[in-house]
């Protein structure tokens, strides 16, 4: 069983497998269930990715009005003009915002690894599909690669919010899908982990601030910045630029910034974001002056 | 390792919007539930921490009550728990506690009908995990992960040795235990984590093992 992403690399490199074939059997191993099993759980999930993305692009709204319809603005703004990050970019940065977007109306998501974060991994998948080309297998591998990270992350460091802040949610989430991506475009197992260095590295010490403590402002736009990230990082992994700091070297960089974000930066709604006039006032207008 | 299984990352699939405050509390009601081995009549639950200052916008109130309900993290009824927790004749009462905790995301849960009481605190540790750390005074911890037994039972020689016997026999293989007393020779706490589910024949043959008072099973 790998412990860390150097450890999750070598056995890739050393069997000759994908990251994702190294989740794969190791899950079949822990549930003792066959890779069909394994791939039908990991389908039911993707599923449930595809269908939070057509709920959004149908435009939803939360129960405080908060969020909801940007994903729609973005694709109509694509069809009409040109982006100037590009479609593929815009594409994805849409999708994990238009999932985020359902999890805030309290819509069915899949969580990756949070709901807060759940837009990045699927947003990403759905908008490289256009130009990879992915098979179906190629979709649910991305899936396993993705979460073979998040294991590591999870183990060593965090995912919620509410232990080390918004870097462990959609910090976590970005670097996941620039793994997923350079597995899915081709690049090796070592290029998969200096994608996911990079993108950890520049959402370092984002704190979790949520306005009125809902998961929606600034989360939906979080997932935005975390999904366009994670396409760059992927790019400049696959180009073969490398991290200076090694992958659980960031990994263990996370962790010591979160223990020492104090609790109002934590997924308490009292910092940050929400602390500001218009969030202070926006949260007197949804839950009344009493909360 | 706290996580070992993929679908602890990529997962679960969930009722928004957030996987701790939401789908974990649900996660917590749900064991509360399945250790109770019934829908309670009423329920005094205590919110700590990060539940405690945002429950109400994190929709942690209904899942812990969807939870007691019954209902698995997916099931679109979440929203609407507290409603049909009223109409199903489960009163529930929230606290805000501002006791300190280990965790910042942390509960308690008194429940009970006219028969009898449990009291369990969770924490939900993220992405959806949870665990149980305490049940009626014992400490434990339990990843709600895979199937598990809970046997209250009285702290004598052999206790421990009857129950894995019959286990044993079985082929139902231990993957984590734990037994905790509050004193010497009065009533203990075994918790077992097994790889397989525990049939309900096995759970009868264990209730007639020696020193063994209450048997309750978690499945995964």
């Amino acid at each position: 069983m790998f412990r860390t992403v150097a450890e999750l690399v070598e056995i890739a490199e050393k069997e000759n497998l994908l990251i994702s074939e190294v989740m794969i059997r190791q899950e079949m191993d822990i549930k003792n269930k066959t890779r069909e099993e394994v791939f039908a759980e990991m389908e039911r999930n993707l599923q449930v990715m595809e269908k939070a993305v057509e709920d959004s692009l149908k435009g939803v709204h939360s129960v405080t009005g908060l969020t909801g319809g940007d994903a729609v603005k973005i694709q109509t703004y694509m069809r009409e003009k040109t982006p100037l990050s590009g479609n593929l970019m815009l594409d994805a940065v849409s999708k994990a915002m238009g999932t985020n977007e359902v999890n805030a109306a309290m819509g069915v998501i899949c969580a990756t690894p949070t709901a807060g974060s759940a837009g990045v991994v699927p947003g990403t998948l759905f908008a490289v599909k256009e130009q990879l080309h992915p098979t179906r297998e190629q979709m649910i591998r991305y899936l396993f690669t993705a979460g073979a990270f998040g294991l590591v992350v999870a183990n060593n460091a965090f995912i919620s919010g509410a232990a080390g802040g918004c870097q462990a949610e959609v910090g976590s989430a970005g670097a996941m899908a620039s793994a997923a991506i350079v597995e899915m475009a081709g690049g090796t197992p070592q290029a998969s982990a200096e994608a996911f260095a990079m993108t950890l590295k520049n959402m370092l010490g984002l704190v979790c601030d949520p306005v009125a403590g809902l998961v929606e402002v600034p989360c939906v736009k979080r997932n935005a910045g975390g999904s366009a990230l994670a396409v760059v990082s992927a790019d400049l992994a696959l180009a073969g630029v490398t991290s200076r700091i090694p992958c659980d070297e960031v990994i263990g960089a996370m962790y010591r910034i979160g223990q020492q974000m104090p609790s109002s930066l934590r997924e308490t709604g009292e910092g940050g974001l929400a602390d500001t006039p218009t969030g202070r006032l926006l949260k007197e207008k949804i839950f009344g002056t009493t909360v | 390792m706290k996580y070992n299984s993929v679908f602890d990352i990529i997962g679960p699939v969930m009722v928004g919007p957030s996987s701790s405050h939401t789908a974990g509390a649900a996660r917590i009601g749900l064991a509360a539930r399945n250790l109770f081995g019934r829908q309670p009549k009423w329920a005094k639950i205590h919110l700590y921490g990060s539940f405690a200052k945002t429950y109400q916008g994190h929709g942690t109130d209904f899942a812990l009550a969807g939870g007691l309900l019954g209902f698995a993290t997916e099931d679109t009824r979440m929203s609407k728990a507290l409603d049909i927790a009223k109409d199903k004749g489960l009163e529930i009462v929230f606290i805000e506690d501002s006791a300190k905790t280990d965790h910042p995301n942390t509960v308690r849960l008194i429940i009970g009908d006219d028969d009898d009481k449990l009291e369990i605190v969770g924490i939900s540790i993220g992405g959806g995990k949870v665990e149980i750390t305490e049940l009626n005074g014992f400490q434990l911890r339990l990843s709600g992960n895979h199937p598990a037994i809970l046997i209250m039972h009285n702290d004598r020689f052999g206790a421990i040795a009857s129950v894995t016997k019959i286990l044993a026999k079985h082929e139902i293989n231990i993957g984590h235990m734990e037994v905790n007393r509050k004193d010497v020779g009065k009533e203990a706490l075994m918790v077992i984590e097994t790889d397989q589910n525990v049939e309900d024949n096995i759970l009868l043959e264990l209730k007639e093992a020696d020193h063994i008072i209450q048997i309750a099973k978690i499945v995964s």
